[in-house]
C-alpha cells in the first residue's frame, strides 16, 4: 500500500498526464460510457445490470463480490448461521454515515430489506425465503428464513441499504412502481453510504458522481477517483470514437470487432476476463404443436433426437472465431465455469456433425426438416443478433428453416415470459455463484414456486425433487451429489443448446488500472491510476 | 414515354419519311437535350446498369445472400480479392461479418432498395394523382377536404411520417410477424409520406386544363368525367409528374436506407443497401472498411445518377411548362 | 386583411386539431394504456378500476376533448419507458434540438446564399461547376453516412472535434445552452454541418436559380444601362429581389430541420427531442410519440403562419393569388 503522500504525488502526476492527454479535464475525473443508462436510482425497484452498476457507486450492500468474485464484507463486517439453522446473523460496520450525515444503524437494514420485499420491488425475488428481519442491537441484525438457507448472503450482493429517516422525510418508504410510471424522489436523488455522492442525474444524458470524502472505506479501497461522469451512448461506433478521441476515459462495453484497434491505439488498453454469463438457445418442447412451424400435429422439439440434431448442427468454434473474434469460450453447459457445481467434464463442446444431425432428423421423422421462428434480442448480449444470424444458417444446413426475428431487449424480454416463443435466445448469469440458482430458474418445472425463466416447457419430477431438496441440505457432500445428478439429467435430456460463455472486455486509458469484475460491475472505488 | 433510349442509336434518314412515334421522339427537344448532355447520358447509363444488375441479381450473383443455409461463417470478413485465411475462398468485393459475398449482397440489396423505392413512388404517385385529379376536377368541398389533408400532411416531413407509421406498426403487429411485413410497411410509409407533391401539381394542372375549350366541349357532348380525366387531362400533367417521380425515386431510396439505418427498416437477413450500411458501419473503425464502403458507394452512385436524371428532366421540360 | 388573418388562424387551429386527433388515436388505441401500466398479474377488477379512474370508459369524444384540454396545458401523461412526465422530458431536451436547428439553419442560409450568388454570377467557372456537382453529391449521400464520415475523420483520425454529445452546458433558468462553453461550441460543429448540409444545397440551388432569373429581366438590364457598377447591380438589385422567396423557403424548412435532427441526433448522440423520439418509436413509447407529433406540428404551424403574414405584408399582390392556394 502506498503512503498518502505518494498517492498524492501520484495523483498530481496523473493529473498532469491526463491534462496533457485530454485538455481541460480535471485530474482524477473518470468519464465513462456504456450503451444503456440505469433505469432508476431507486435501489430496489429494478433488478437490472446497468441499474445496479450505478447504485453500487452511491449505495452500499451488506456484502459484495470483489474482483476475485469472492464474497467480501461491506456494510456487514461478518455473518454466520446461528444455532437455529433458519437464522442468519450479520454484524454491522460501526461509525458509518450517510451522505446527508445520518448515522447508519440496524434500523436501516431492517427497513431496507423489508422495503425490497415490497410488491413494487423487482428485488423481492431474491428475498422470497426471508420471513423476518430482526434488530438485535444497533449493529447486529438477524434474518429468519422459511427453512435452512445456507446460501442467503449470496442473494444480498445487490441489496442496497437506504437511510430510513431520509426515506421517510422524502416519502419514499415504498419502492417506485416502475411499470406504473411512478416518479418518486428516490428516482433521481440518492442518499447512500457509498463511496460516491450523486451530484447530477439527467436520465439517458449524463450522471455525475463526486467522491464521498467521509467514506468508511477510505484507506481500505484505493478511492483515487474524485469525480465520475457517466454518459450513455447508444451507437457502438460513437462510443469507440469517443474513447479513441479521448473524450472518455473508460468504456464498459467496447464492440468485439474494435478490440484490436483499441488495444493498438496509443494510450489505450483493453482489460479482459471471463464473464459470469452463458448464452444459449431454448426450445419449446412441451406443447403438442409449435406455433411457428409448418409441422402440424406434433412438436419436433419434443423429440430428443431433434434437440440433439440441433445441438450438433451448431459450429461453436466458428461463432467464437468469426462472430466473437475469439472473445468467448464455446460452451457445452448453460453455467459459467466458476460457479459451485460446475464440472469441466460436462462442459464439453459438442462436435459439429451435419451428416449425423441430418440422419437424426430423418430418424425422428423429419427427413425434409421443418420451419420455426428464432426469437432473439438485438441489444442485450455481445453480438446477439449476429450469433442468431449465424446459427440460422447452421440450422438451415441440416434442413431446419429458422426465420430470425430480432427485437430490442425491451420487446424480447416482454414477449419471452408470455411463453410465445418456440425457439429463443437467452443469456444467464449466476449472481449467487451456485448451480441451484440455474436449476431453480431454468430447469425446474414452471410454476409459482420455480422455473420462472424456464420457457422450454421442460419438466422432470426427479429434477424438481432434487432442486427442492438441495436448498435444505446442510451436508456439503450430499448436496454436491444432488447437484451433479441434476446436471447429468438435464445434459442427457439436451434441454438447452449452449453456445458460449461470454468474455468481458473493458477498454480504458492506459494510465488506469482497473481489472474486470466478472459480474460486469465497475466499482470506481477500486480504480487506480498508474504512474 | 418510352424508357431511356440508348444514346448510340443513330437517327436513321428514313425516320423523316415515316414519322413514327420513335422518330418524333428522336426529333424532339427532349432527345436533343439528352444527347447533348454527357453527364445525363452517363447518369442514364449508370442508372440502367444498376437497375439491370439488381433486376437480374438471381442470374448474375454468384451466391444467394438471402439463403442463410448456403453461408459459411468461416468465410466472414474476407478481404476483397484476397483468399480467406481459413477456407481459402476469394471474393471479388470481400465478405461481410456473416461470410456473405458482398458483391451478391449488394446486387440483392440494390434490388430491395430499388423495389421499395419504385413501389413507394408508384404508390405515392397513384394516390397523389388520383386525389389531385379529383380535387381539381370536382372542386368544392371535396377539393377543400383533400387539400386541407395535404396541408396537414405537409406539416410533417417525410421521415417523421414514415417513422410514425412504423411506430404504429410496431405497436399493432406481433413481433414475430414484424420482420416479414417490414418491407410492405416501408413501401406504405415512404409512399404515404410523399403523395402531397403529386396531388398539388396534378390539381393545379387540372384546374388550368379544366376550363379550356376542348374539355368544356367534351363535357357538353356528354363524355363521362373519368374519360375526360384519363384521356385529356392526365396526359397533360404527366411531364411534371415524371420530374417529381424521378427526384422522388432518389429521395425514396435514400429514405429507405435512412429508415433501415435507424433500425426500423428491413431485417438484416434480407438486407437492403441501407441495412448493409447500418451493419457495415460497426466495422468501420476495426479496419473492415469494405463492408460499409461498397454498399455506400453503390447507394451514392444510384442516388446521384437518378438525381442528375431528375435535374435534367426538370430543366428540359421546364420551358414547355411555362408556355 | 383581417379576414385573411382570421382565415389563416382558423386553418391553423384546424390543422392542430387534426394532428391532435391522430395523436389521440395513437394514444388511445395503439398502446393500450392499461397494459402498459399494470403488470400481467393484475386482475380484471384492478384493470377495470384503473380504466374507470383514467376515464377510459367515457365516450370517445369526451376523452378526445379531455386529451386536447390536457395537451393545451402541455400535459401528455407519463412516458412508459422513463417513468417521468412527458412534458418534463421534452422541456429538458428541447433546448438542445432548437440550438442545433438554429445554428445549422442560419449557417445553411448564410453559406447557401453566398454560394448561390457566386455560382449564379460565375455560371461557367470551373469552381461553380465543382460546387454544383458537389452539392448534388451532398444531396445524394444519406445524412447518416455524412455524419459517420465526419466522426471518422475529425474525431477518430484527427482528434480535433468531439465525437458525441453536447459538451459542457450552462443552465440559464430552464434553458440549457452549449453556446457559452468551448466544449459546447466544439461539439456543435459536426452535428450542425451534418444537419445543415441538405438545407444548404437546397438554398444554394434556389438562390442560383432565382438570381439567374432576375439577372435576365429588363429591370436588371436597365440598371446596367444606367451605368451602375456590377456590384451595385448584383447585390443592390438582383440579390434583394431573390431574398424574399429564399427566406420563405428557409422558414418552411425549419420544421424539416427539426425532423431531420432525428438522424443527426442519433449519429452524434445529441441529447435532443429527436433522439427522444427515435427511442420512443423503437420502444413503442406512445405518450412521447404523441407529444412529439403535436410539438412538431405546433412549431410548423406557427412558422407557417408567420411566413404567410410576412408575405402578406411585404407583397400585397399575393392577396389575390393566395386566395386560391396551391399555385
Amino acid at each position: 500500500m502506498k503512503t498518502p503522500r505518494v498517492a498524492a504525488a501520484l495523483s498530481i502526476a496523473t493529473a498532469a498526464l491526463a491534462a496533457l492527454a485530454a485538455g481541460p479535464a480535471a485530474a482524477e475525473t473518470v468519464r465513462w460510457a456504456a450503451a444503456g443508462d440505469a433505469l432508476t436510482m431507486d435501489p430496489h425497484s429494478q433488478n437490472e445490470g446497468p441499474t445496479h452498476v450505478m447504485n453500487h457507486q452511491v449505495y452500499d450492500s451488506l456484502v459484495f463480490r470483489d474482483q476475485a468474485m469472492k464474497l467480501a464484507p461491506r456494510l456487514a463486517t461478518s455473518w454466520r448461521i446461528t444455532d437455529d439453522p433458519t437464522v442468519w446473523e450479520f454484524k454491522l460496520r460501526e461509525g458509518v454515515k450517510y451522505h446527508n450525515g445520518n448515522p447508519f444503524t440496524a434500523d436501516d437494514v431492517v427497513f431496507s430489506i423489508m422495503r425490497a420485499k415490497h410488491d413494487n420491488a423487482d428485488m423481492k425475488g431474491l428475498l422470497t425465503t426471508v420471513v423476518e428481519v430482526i434488530k438485535v442491537d444497533d449493529h447486529t441484525v438477524q434474518m429468519r428464513t422459511d427453512g435452512p438457507n445456507p446460501l442467503l448472503p449470496n442473494n444480498l450482493t445487490n441489496l442496497f441499504i437506504m437511510d430510513r429517516e431520509w426515506a421517510e422525510a422524502n416519502k419514499v418508504t415504498v419502492p417506485q412502481n416502475y411499470k406504473a410510471g411512478d416518479e418518486t424522489f428516490a428516482v433521481r436523488n440518492a442518499n447512500g453510504t457509498g463511496p460516491f455522492r450523486l451530484v447530477k442525474r439527467e436520465p439517458d444524458v449524463r450522471t455525475e458522481l463526486e467522491r464521498n470524502e467521509d467514506y468508511w472505506g477510505k484507506g481500505i479501497f484505493p478511492m483515487e477517483v474524485s469525480k465520475v461522469v457517466f454518459t450513455p451512448v447508444r451507437s457502438a461506433a460513437t462510443r469507440v470514437a469517443a474513447l479513441l478521441s479521448g473524450e472518455i476515459d473508460f468504456l464498459l462495453d467496447p464492440p468485439v470487432q474494435d478490440l484490436e484497434r483499441l488495444s493498438a491505439a496509443k494510450g489505450l488498453v483493453v482489460r479482459s476476463g471471463p464473464e459470469n454469463r452463458t448464452i444459449f438457445f431454448g426450445m419449446q418442447q412441451a406443447l403438442p404443436e409449435l406455433r411457428s412451424s409448418d409441422v402440424k400435429g406434433r412438436n419436433p422439439f419434443a423429440d430428443k433426437r431433434v434437440r440433439e440434431a440441433m445441438n450438433i448442427a451448431i459450429n461453436r468454434e466458428a461463432v467464437q472465431r468469426v462472430v466473437m473474434r475469439g472473445q468467448s469460450v464455446p460452451a457445452g453447459i448453460v453455467a459459467p465455469p466458476f460457479i459451485d457445481g460446475y464440472d469441466k467434464a460436462l462442459d464439453v463442446v459438442p462436435a459439429t456433425d451435419v451428416a449425423r444431425a441430418k440422419a437424426l432428423l430423418a430418424e425422428a421423422g423429419y427427413p425434409n426438416g421443418f420451419s420455426v421462428t428464432l426469437a432473439c434480442p438485438n441489444d442485450r448480449y455481445v453480438n446477439d443478433e449476429a450469433i442468431c444470424q449465424a446459427v440460422t444458417g447452421m440450422f438451415g444446413q441440416i434442413g431446419v428453416r429458422a426465420r430470425l426475428s430480432a427485437q430490442p431487449k425491451s420487446i424480447h424480454f416482454a414477449e419471452l415470459p408470455k411463453g410465445e416463443y418456440d425457439l429463443y435466445m437467452l443469456g444467464w448469469g449466476v449472481p449467487t455463484m451456485d448451480s441451484h440458482y440455474v436449476f431453480h430458474y431454468l430447469f425446474e418445472t414452471k410454476s409459482d414456486k420455480g422455473g420462472a425463466w424456464n420457457f422450454s416447457g421442460y419438466s422432470s419430477p426427479r429434477v424438481d425433487e432434487l432442486v427442492t431438496a438441495m436448498t435444505r441440505e446442510i451436508d456439503p457432500d450430499k448436496r454436491a451429489g444432488m447437484v451433479a445428478e441434476v446436471w447429468k439429467t438435464v445434459q442427457d435430456d439436451v434441454v438447452y443448446l449452449p453456445i458460449h460463455h461470454q468474455m468481458l472486455n473493458w477498454a480504458m486509458k492506459d494510465n488506469i488500472d482497473f481489472p474486470v469484475q466478472s459480474e460486469n460491475y465497475p466499482y470506481f472505488k477500486l480504480l487506480k491510476f498508474r504512474k | 414515354m418510352p424508357g431511356a433510349p440508348s444514346a448510340s442509336d443513330p437517327s436513321s434518314p428514313t425516320a423523316q419519311a415515316r414519322p413514327s412515334r420513335w422518330a418524333r421522339f428522336v426529333d424532339s427537344d427532349l432527345f436533343y437535350s439528352f444527347t447533348h448532355s454527357p453527364v445525363t447520358v452517363v447518369s442514364a447509363l449508370v442508372t440502367l446498369v444498376i437497375f439491370a444488375a439488381a433486376l437480374l441479381a438471381p442470374v448474375i450473383a454468384p451466391h444467394n445472400p438471402f439463403d442463410p443455409a448456403t453461408l459459411n461463417l468461416m468465410d466472414g470478413f474476407t478481404r476483397p480479392m484476397q483468399a480467406n485465411e481459413f477456407t481459402g475462398n476469394v471474393y471479388w468485393l470481400g465478405t461481410d461479418a456473416q461470410g456473405r459475398d458482398l458483391f451478391s449482397a449488394i446486387l440483392y440489396g440494390s434490388r430491395v432498395s430499388i423495389l421499395v423505392g419504385v413501389a413507394a413512388v408508384a404508390f405515392a404517385a397513384l394516390l397523389g394523382i388520383t386525389l389531385g385529379l379529383i380535387a381539381g376536377y370536382r372542386g368544392g368541398w371535396v377539393d377543400s377536404l383533400i387539400m386541407r389533408i395535404a396541408d396537414v400532411q405537409l406539416s410533417f416531413p417525410a421521415i417523421l411520417v414514415a417513422l410514425l407509421i412504423f411506430g404504429v406498426f410496431k405497436g399493432v403487429v406481433p413481433p414475430a410477424l414484424q420482420d416479414r411485413m417490414a418491407i410492405y410497411v416501408l413501401v406504405v410509409a415512404i409512399g404515404l409520406s410523399d403523395w402531397v407533391q403529386y396531388a398539388r401539381t396534378v390539381r393545379s394542372s387540372t384546374l388550368a386544363e379544366k376550363n379550356k375549350e376542348y374539355v368544356q366541349a367534351a363535357r357538353v357532348i356528354g363524355v363521362p368525367a373519368r374519360t375526360i380525366l384519363l384521356r385529356h387531362i392526365l396526359p397533360n400533367v404527366m411531364g411534371p409528374v415524371l420530374v417529381i417521380a424521378t427526384i422522388g425515386l432518389a429521395l425514396a431510396i435514400i429514405l429507405e436506407s435512412t429508415l433501415s439505418f435507424l433500425g426500423v427498416g428491413v431485417p438484416p437477413t434480407q438486407p437492403s443497401l441501407g441495412t448493409l450500411i447500418r451493419v457495415g458501419q460497426d466495422f468501420l473503425f476495426s479496419g473492415e472498411w469494405w463492408i460499409v464502403f461498397f454498399p455506400g458507394l453503390t447507394l451514392l452512385l444510384l442516388a446521384l445518377a437518378v438525381n442528375l436524371l431528375g435535374d435534367w428532366l426538370r430543366d428540359a421540360l421546364n420551358p414547355r411548362l411555362r408556355r | 386583411m383581417l379576414a385573411f388573418i382570421l382565415r389563416r388562424l382558423l386553418q391553423s387551429v384546424l390543422v392542430m386539431l387534426t394532428v391532435a386527433l391522430v395523436s389521440f388515436g395513437l394514444f388511445r388505441f395503439i398502446g393500450d394504456p392499461i397494459n402498459n401500466m399494470v403488470g400481467q398479474e393484475a386482475t380484471m377488477a384492478e384493470r377495470e378500476a384503473l380504466r374507470e379512474s383514467l376515464g377510459l370508459n367515457d365516450a370517445v369524444p369526451v376523452q378526445f376533448f379531455r386529451f386536447v384540454a390536457n395537451a393545451a396545458r402541455g400535459e401528455f401523461g407519463v412516458s412508459y419507458r422513463m417513468a417521468r412526465p412527458v412534458a418534463d422530458v421534452i422541456a429538458e431536451r428541447l433546448p438542445a434540438t432548437l440550438e442545433l436547428a438554429l445554428i445549422s439553419g442560419v449557417g445553411a442560409l448564410v453559406i447557401g446564399i453566398a454560394l448561390g450568388v457566386y455560382t449564379a454570377l460565375r455560371r461557367d467557372g470551373w469552381l461553380s461547376h465543382a460546387i454544383m456537382g458537389l452539392s448534388l453529391v451532398g444531396v445524394s449521400l444519406p445524412t447518416f453516412l455524412i455524419g459517420i464520415l465526419l466522426i471518422y475523420v475529425f474525431a477518430v483520425e484527427l482528434k480535433v472535434l468531439p465525437a458525441f454529445g453536447r459538451g459542457e452546458v450552462v443552465a440559464l433558468g430552464g434553458w440549457t445552452t452549449g453556446l457559452l462553453t468551448t466544449s459546447g461550441l466544439k461539439s456543435l460543429i459536426m452535428p450542425a454541418i451534418t444537419l445543415g448540409l441538405y438545407q444548404l444545397t437546397l438554398i444554394m440551388r434556389l438562390v442560383r436559380a432565382e438570381m439567374l432569373e432576375v439577372l435576365r429581366t429588363d429591370y436588371i438590364k436597365f440598371a446596367r444601362a444606367r451605368g451602375l457598377s456590377n456590384r451595385a447591380v448584383h447585390f443592390g438589385h438582383a440579390l434583394k429581389n431573390t431574398l424574399l422567396p429564399v427566406i420563405t423557403i428557409t422558414g418552411l424548412q425549419i420544421g424539416s430541420i427539426i425532423a431531420f435532427a432525428i438522424i443527426t441526433e442519433t449519429v452524434f448522440q445529441w441529447p435532443g427531442v429527436g433522439l427522444l423520439f427515435i427511442t420512443a418509436v423503437q420502444f413503442v413509447d406512445i405518450p412521447v410519440m404523441a407529444a412529439y407529433l403535436v410539438l412538431i406540428a405546433l412549431i410548423f404551424v406557427v412558422i407557417n403562419l408567420i411566413v404567410d403574414l410576412l408575405y402578406f405584408v411585404v407583397d400585397p399582390r399575393l392577396r389575390v393569388q393566395r386566395s386560391g392556394r396551391g399555385h
